[in-house]
């Protein structure tokens, strides 16, 4: 039970990368990376919000769709509630701890909308994982996307002093960067398997 | 000249305002369904389907919908298309519906969708809409279709399922996996740069930022200015607990 958490986790952070294997949380990886520190910010934020989504609407799920017979609605369930949720946490943020509403709270609305967030809340459902299994998964999903953002935020931040041709100025050579980036990734692909011998 | 104008507004998202190549939204549905052209397909004709019906139905009701909570609203009538294509795909088309997997649930937080409602829809009429987005929705078909046939006729050697004789024995298949739909998508923008350069205006686009539709969430309309709030944020952060601080003492 242990390893297969553990497992998840790695899977998450590294193997299935949302960012650099999947193409979830696209907008924000590339929108949000020009600088390190702000990097963290998104990829923390991002990493809450998932948290805190998954906490809600797995037992949503469980406990209200299932019993109800309302399984195709969880898309709508979902993104309403991740919408709410995160209008929410910005205002307890703001009302009790404002020094991480400081540093948090600028990307918090930008969260809504970010596919990674409804993509990992629907793929524990899918992937059939309880309670305890989908917590985790969002939390090696959220440091996956966290390390992506700022593996990638240092790798930006040369690029930008470097001079480029006139046409792959700006978003293409940026995006060409993110492809040698899910490259090296490319690596990890059955590494946790190996060492935990599954 | 009525009629030009329409034309014009179906126009503009086929190729000047093109929302993959030139506005850069919509890129993780972009990226993830490049792999095959029947996949890249579906997941156009479905956004597609998606977009109309909801452009039609936001500007239907664009003056019952209240300003303040119109991104809640938008989100709601767009979730509800997309569960209605989930699951007619879903009884019809199970093998599509299985290809797609999340992505077709994630057409509900795709940027294009959510963009047009708040940029075009609420202002315009339901006619326009419905040209606008079927514009927009067929120029994003028309983007995916062209990177995914790069795609897959290089890195698998085949075109919508069918084997190419020759190619078949020396395909690349990184390109159909993660870095090369990056790799495509990047050298696809510059091909587009260069070829509207030529033609003069070239729209210098920052990412996503100008079509987004939580851009005025960020206060203003580019990323640049979030950096510049979180700088500020972060200079009076500690003043403030300072202040609380000296209250409490």
């Amino acid at each position: 039970m242990f390893k297969e958490l553990i497992l998840i986790l790695m899977g998450g952070v590294l193997v299935n990368n949302y960012v650099l294997q999947q193409f979830l949380g696209i907008c924000p990886f590339l929108g949000v990376s020009k600088k390190v520190n702000q990097a963290t910010g998104m990829g923390v934020a991002v990493t809450f919000v998932m948290l805190c989504a998954t906490a809600v609407t797995h037992p949503i799920y469980t406990y209200i769709l299932v019993p109800c017979k309302l399984e195709y609605l969880q898309t709508i369930a979902f993104i309403l509630v991740i919408a709410a949720l995160v209008q929410f946490v910005e205002i307890i943020l703001k009302k009790y701890i404002p020094a991480l509403y400081k540093s948090l709270g600028v990307y918090l609305p930008l969260i809504t909308t970010n596919c990674a967030v409804l993509g990992v809340t629907i793929n524990n459902i899918t992937d059939g994982y309880n309670f305890l299994a989908a917590m985790i998964s969002s939390l090696g999903v959220g440091l996956g996307f966290l390390l992506a953002m700022l593996l990638f935020a240092g790798v930006r931040s040369r690029i930008e002093n470097c001079p480029s041709p006139k046409a792959f100025r700006g978003v293409p050579i940026t995006l060409i960067a993110a492809s040698i980036v899910a490259l090296a990734f490319f690596g990890f692909a059955g590494v946790v398997e190996n060492i935990l011998g599954v | 000249m009525t009629e030009n104008k329409k034309l014009a507004t179906f126009l503009r998202g086929i190729i000047a305002e093109n929302p993959v190549l030139i506005l850069i939204l919509g890129t993780c549905p972009t990226l993830a369904t490049t792999t095959s052209v029947i996949s890249a397909l579906s997941m156009g004709i479905a956004a597609t389907i998606v977009l109309i019906c909801s452009n039609a139905v936001i500007s239907a009701l664009r003056k019952v919908i209240p300003d303040t909570v119109r991104i809640p609203c938008y989100i709601v009538i767009i979730a509800a298309f997309v569960t209605a294509v989930q699951l007619l795909l879903q009884a019809y088309l199970p093998k599509i519906y299985d290809m797609l997997g999340v992505y077709l649930a994630l057409i509900v937080v795709n940027c294009i969708i959510l963009g047009r409602a708040e940029m075009f829809a609420r202002k315009n009429t339901v006619l326009d809409s419905v040209l606008d987005g079927a514009g927009m929705g067929i120029g994003f078909l028309v983007a995916l279709l062209i990177i995914s046939t790069f795609r897959e006729v290089v890195g698998n050697g085949s075109f919508a399922g069918f084997e190419i004789p020759f190619l078949e024995d020396y395909k690349i298949s990184i390109i159909t996996q993660a870095p090369g739909g990056f790799l495509v998508y990047g050298i696809l923008i510059a091909v587009m740069n260069k070829l509207t350069e030529k033609r003069g205006g070239v729209k210098k686009k920052s990412f996503s930022c100008d079509g987004c539709p939580s851009s005025h969430l960020c206060h203003k309309t580019s990323c640049s200015e979030v950096e510049e709030i979180t700088a500020a944020a972060r200079s009076e952060a500690p003043a403030s607990v300072g202040k609380e601080e000296s209250e409490n003492v």
